[in-house]
Formats: structure tokens, C-alpha cells, sequence
């Protein structure tokens, strides 16, 4: 999007999140939430990240953002590894989150201007009451509020605005980096595309950088430079966004997108969709191997043994497949 | 004769704060063996229109007035005698959510049956095997063992195929879907829409689909009603609906939608908040969010006219289209009452 193009602001290496699970009185096992993920997201980028429920795509937000302290694995930031509880904090002003349900994820009791003012509070970011006012008065625009808006309560509003709350916290500490878990699949379809034209706005005018998680296909390629697909904790395809929509590699991308109902009834007609068997394994028993193998048409022993590489096969395309020119 | 006809249908809840009008004037056909599909955002009216079907509306919800036929018989106003006949036997209905409209603490066979066992003459074996052989005919595996377990022990998708094995057990002419897939993911869904298509083949019953994802109407139905705030403001087959939309609001729902090629460039949405239904304006209920909007919207809703054969429409804009091409010949001056198609 920007000039500085190939920048990384954003390095994940060989993340993993492991959560304990008991499953018995006194024996837990552990649920591997995400399962050695790596990716780097650029300046001024939106990498989008897909995939089906319980595939991981929100914790490897979570974890990023440090809200889960990740099993293993390193976070970079501009350069700087995190590490330290220290770093945590000075990398939440750098970097914060916009959450699904805009229901819950707003305090009930609290005002408007409050809501907004929290991480201004937390990070000591205003010198007086003016100020902070000023600020929350700005932010409050920024989304398209209104300024009487300040001293209400969430419920008062319909969803798409109490969105355009959570993102105007979102921004209130100037970030340069916004997780957005599932932003705007709570809201009506008339709703969705003002929400999503606006983070395209924002992200012009601050030039910021997104981890845009989503479920639903078409808005992740709408507004994704890059996508990732995950399954199973694991990441399968990492690709270009028109690449990846156009030449989806792995076999779980394919049926994936092919599965997608397309808005256009002769299309629909015409589609050919790979329908998968079966349901997603319970990610407490995967599979060994690579974990798409039980439902792949394609699979064989050797998908059995071991987790395919995540390797690059062009430019920027990567996959994890072993019979990914088999199966092109 | 139509197997059902829903003729001015007003449906209300009488709340403490007033009287919300969920479904005002709403009028549509549905002939054997079509699927049709209901489409508008939360409060448009879709599920609440389904509810007054079958009249299983919550506490406060009542059908004011206007008149459901089914196969020729009223069910506005009859004995619930009569509509424990229909409920189930001919129109049967799936929610959304299958992980909360099961119940939990029976087993998945318990329930099977007691829908068989209530609405037909079979006795417990035999309910039982109608049971298994519903489970099997939903492509679940394993169905004996199914029939011991209970819901929580089965992902959504499988829990919304018994959800479907349920309403279909007694054959009913016509299956209500409320958002059957909106809890499902993208691959699941494909596997249940498949599903119903080919059931809807084999079984030739009516479906009705009640959705708010224009795709799954797309990949669906033959016929699309779209709703805003309780009223019909298009409605047709599915391929006039999406290639030669009449209505203001169906227009841009469709604009707004992201595609392939709209990557890298702004959508366009439809402005402002959706309707607070007890203070709706005076002329249509679209008009304050409506970029087209001229005087008379605002101050009186159109009449509901017939495009073309296909295709009817309640909006302006259109009946304004239609006089300067000739196609709607205004009858009288003060009354601009939309004609028929020439």
C-alpha cells in the first residue's frame, strides 16, 4: 500500500499457543490452539486470516497481542524482540485489538467517553482533563460520532456504531498495528460495508497496519493485500490476495473457497464446489501429520507421518502440501 | 391452487413501549417443490413472517390481521387443534442455532421420535426405524449409535442435520429454514444447503429460506422476497431480483456487497442505522437512509405494483422509471396509483 512496501513492522516466528485441557480428575492434555505459525505482516499492510471456527485464527491474534502468553515461539515488533513485561506494555500503545461482538466486548457501565478514554487512562497519555476530553472528542470524529454521543451508554446505540466505539479505542492510543478479530460479522449487511469502507479510510489516513481476521471470504479478499489460511492450529497457504482467491494451492484453500456462496445466481449455478466429508477433528485428538490429511482427497501415508514444510513455491506463495504439484 | 398464500399479513408485538409493527402487509405465494427465499437484516420481519406460518409466536406477538391459506385453508384465527395438525405434519421449521434448539438433556433418539410419535400412527419400533432412517437419509454416519447420544456430544453440523431428520420425519409440504447455516462454517454450510437441495429434490417439498446472505439465496431459491422493516419491498425470481433490481434498497444492498473486483477500491454502503420499528417515518420506511428519495417518498409509501411478470416492486423510484418509459400508465392525477404493465 505504502513506499515503504517491504518493510516488516510485524514478525511471528514459530508461534505456538498450547492450552491445558483436563481430562480427567487429575490428568490434562494439551489443546494445540496454534501449532508453529510463522508470517511477517509489512508496513501499512492488511494481512487477512481465514479459516473455520476452532482453527486458531483468533488466539494467533490473542497470542500476538500478548493477551495469551504464547507457549513458544518470538513476536518482533519493528525490529524489537518482545520479551520483557516491559516491552509488553510499551507494545500495547504500538498495538491494539478490535473485537467481534460489539455487545459484550463494551463495558455496560460505563459512558461513551469512558470507553474511549480507558487506554488514555492506562497509559497516562494526556497531561490535563482537557486534554483527554479533546482527544476522546477527536477519536469520537474520527469514526463518524457524534460528539453528544460522549455521555451515553453502549446499549443506546445499534451495532454498527457500538463497532465504530470499539474501534475508536481501538485508535485512542495512536497505534501503528490493529488485531481485528472478526470486526464486522455481527453486523447487518447494510452495516458491514460502511464499517469496512471505514477501516480502509483509517488505515489511509494513519497509515496502519491490520491482522485482519475473519470467516467470511469476500470481505477478507476486499480488503487483504495478503491472506493466510489456517486449519487445525496450523497455517496451510499463505498467499497474495488475488493469487491465493484465483490459484488457491492447498486442497483445504480450494474447497475452502469453493465453498463460498457467491452472490450471483448463474454463477452459483455453474459453481463446482469441492463439498468436503466429514467435520473438523476435535483439535485435542489431531490428527498426526499434517492435520487436514482425514479429510483431503488427496491424502496418502506420507501426509500420515509428518506435517508437510511451509514452503514457498513463487514468489510469495507459500504452502504446506506434499502433494501440492500432484494435485496442480 | 397455491400450496400457500399469505394474503396482507400484519403481525405485532405489543410491548410495554407500544405496539411494534414486526410485519405490516405482507402478501406472497409459494407453489409445490419451489424454494423461496425470505431475505432483510435483523428486524426486517423475515423470522416473525415464518413464526405467524406456523403461529408459534413468543408471548406478546399476535396476527392482527390478514389471512394464511394453506392448500386453500385458513389458519388465521382457527382451533390450535387444528394447527398442532399442521405444525410438523405439513410445515415443519429448522432455526438457527442447532447447538441451543436441541434439547439437552434428552437423547438425540428420544427427540427423533417424539416428533414421529406425535404427528403420525406408528408405534415405538416403528418410530424408531423411521428415526434411524431418517438419520441416514441426512447423511449422518453411525445413526444407531447417534440415536443413544445426546446433542452436546455432536459438532453444529451434525446437530443441524437432526435438526433436519426432525422436520422432516412426517413429510411435511413445506420446510422453514430460519438461517439454517449462519452458525455453520463456510464448508459445513456447503454440505447442508447441498443437502437440503437434493432432499428438496427427492422429497419435492416447498422451502422456504429465510437468510440475510444474498449467496445462499443466490446458490438456493428460485423466488426471493425482500424485506425492510416489516414490509415487502421486492419480490420476484431470483434472476430478476439480482440482475434487474427495481427497489432502492435492494439496489444498494447488492452495490454494497465486496466481490472479486472490488479489492483496492471503497465500498458503497447504504447510509445511516437501520429502522427503530416504533417510530417508523410516515411514507417509506426506506426513504431516510435512501439516496434516491424525492418528496412524495418520504411522505407516503408506494403501492406495491407488478414490474413484469416476474417481478413486483413497492418503491417511487421505480413507478417514476416506469412512467417516463411508457411502461405505467398513470390512471388518475391525484392518486399516482401504479398501473399494470402494459
Amino acid at each position: 500500500m505504502s513506499e515503504n512496501n517491504n518493510k516488516a513492522l510485524i514478525e511471528v516466528k514459530n508461534l505456538k499457543k498450547y492450552f491445558d485441557i483436563s481430562v480427567g480428575l487429575f490428568r490434562s492434555k494439551p489443546l494445540k490452539a496454534v501449532d508453529d505459525v510463522s508470517f511477517t505482516i509489512n508496513k501499512g499492510e492488511t494481512l487477512g486470516l481465514v479459516g473455520e471456527s476452532g482453527c486458531g485464527k483468533t488466539t494467533v491474534g490473542r497470542t500476538l497481542l500478548n493477551l495469551y502468553k504464547p507457549t513458544s515461539g518470538e513476536i518482533w515488533y519493528d525490529g524489537k524482540l518482545i520479551s520483557t513485561p516491559a516491552d509488553i506494555r510499551e507494545f500495547r500503545k504500538k498495538a491494539t485489538m478490535v473485537f467481534q461482538d460489539p455487545y459484550s466486548s463494551l463495558n455496560p457501565r460505563m459512558t461513551v467517553s469512558d470507553i474511549i478514554g480507558e487506554p488514555l487512562d492506562i497509559h497516562k497519555m494526556y497531561e490535563n482533563k482537557q486534554e483527554r476530553e479533546d482527544r476522546i472528542l477527536e477519536l469520537m470524529s474520527h469514526v463518524g460520532l457524534n460528539s453528544e454521543h460522549a455521555s451515553r451508554y453502549a446499549h443506546e446505540f445499534s451495532g454498527g456504531q457500538r463497532q465504530r466505539i470499539g474501534i475508536a479505542r481501538a485508535l485512542a492510543v495512536n497505534p501503528d498495528f490493529i488485531v481485528c478479530d472478526e470486526p464486522v460479522s455481527a453486523l447487518d449487511v447494510s452495516i458491514q460495508a460502511q464499517v469496512i469502507n471505514m477501516f480502509g479510510e483509517l488505515q489511509e489516513q494513519l497509515g496502519l497496519t491490520y491482522l485482519f481476521v475473519a470467516h467470511d471470504l469476500l470481505v477478507v479478499r476486499h480488503i487483504s493485500n495478503r491472506i493466510a489460511v489456517m486449519y487445525l492450529g496450523r497455517m496451510v497457504e499463505l498467499a497474495e490476495a488475488g493469487e491465493i482467491y484465483d490459484h488457491p494451492l492447498h486442497p483445504y484453500s480450494q474447497s475452502l473457497l469453493s465453498a463460498v456462496p457467491v452472490p450471483d445466481p448463474k454463477v452459483a449455478r455453474a459453481n463446482k464446489r469441492i463439498v468436503l466429508s466429514g467435520d473438523i477433528p476435535s483439535p485435542l485428538n489431531a490428527p498426526s501429520g499434517c492435520p487436514f490429511r482425514t479429510r483431503c482427497p488427496h491424502a496418502t501415508e506420507q501426509c500420515a507421518m509428518e506435517m508437510p514444510p511451509f514452503k514457498e513455491v513463487s514468489k510469495g506463495h507459500f504452502v504446506a502440501c506434499y502433494k501440492v504439484d500432484e494435485i496442480n | 391452487m397455491a400450496l400457500l398464500e399469505v394474503k396482507d399479513l400484519h403481525t405485532s408485538f405489543f410491548t410495554d413501549a407500544g405496539e411494534v409493527k414486526a410485519v405490516n402487509g405482507v402478501s406472497f405465494f409459494l407453489e409445490h417443490g419451489k424454494v423461496l427465499g425470505i431475505v432483510g437484516e435483523s428486524g426486517s420481519g423475515k423470522s416473525v413472517t415464518a413464526y405467524s406460518i406456523m403461529q408459534i409466536l413468543a408471548g406478546t406477538g399476535k396476527i392482527v390481521s390478514g389471512s394464511i391459506k394453506l392448500n386453500g385453508e385458513e389458519l388465521v384465527g382457527c382451533d390450535e387443534k387444528v394447527m398442532k395438525t399442521v405444525r410438523g405434519n405439513k410445515v415443519s421449521i429448522i432455526f438457527q442455532d442447532p447447538m441451543t434448539s436441541l434439547n439437552p438433556t434428552y437423547s438425540i433418539g428420544t427427540q427423533l421420535m417424539e416428533a414421529i410419535l406425535l404427528h403420525t400412527n406408528r408405534n415405538k419400533e416403528e418410530a424408531y426405524d423411521r428415526a434411524v432412517e431418517m438419520l441416514k437419509l441426512v447423511n449422518v454416519n453411525e445413526p444407531e449409535k447417534r440415536m443413544k447420544q445426546y446433542p452436546f456430544e455432536l459438532s453444529g453440523g451434525m446437530r443441524q442435520r437432526v435438526m433436519i431428520a426432525m422436520a422432516l420425519a412426517c413429510e411435511p409440504d413445506i420446510l422453514i429454514a430460519d438461517e439454517p447455516t449462519t452458525a455453520l462454517d463456510v464448508t459445513i454450510q456447503a454440505q447442508i444447503l447441498e443437502l437440503m437441495k437434493s432432499l428438496q429434490e427427492e422429497l419435492g417439498m416447498a422451502i422456504i429460506m429465510i437468510t440475510h446472505d444474498l449467496g445462499v439465496v443466490a446458490q438456493m431459491c428460485d423466488e426471493v422476497i425482500v424485506m425492510y422493516a416489516g414490509s415487502i419491498c421486492e419480490q420476484g425470481t431470483a434472476d430478476e431480483i439480482f440482475y434487474n433490481p427495481q427497489h432502492e434498497y435492494t439496489k444498494g444492498l447488492i452495490r454494497s456487497l465486496p466481490s472479486a473486483t472490488t479489492a483496492g477500491t471503497k465500498l458503497q454502503p447504504i447510509t445511516g442505522t437501520p429502522i427503530d420499528l416504533l417510530n417508523m417515518p410516515k411514507g417509506c420506511a426506506f426513504a431516510p437512509r435512501c439516496d434516491a428519495a424525492m418528496k412524495l417518498c418520504i411522505e407516503k409509501a408506494a403501492p406495491n405494483i407488478q414490474v413484469n411478470e416476474w417481478h413486483r416492486s413497492a418503491c417511487w423510484m421505480c413507478i417514476k422509471n416506469g412512467i417516463e418509459n411508457g411502461s405505467i400508465v398513470v390512471e388518475e392525477e391525484t392518486e399516482s396509483k401504479g398501473g399494470d404493465n402494459e
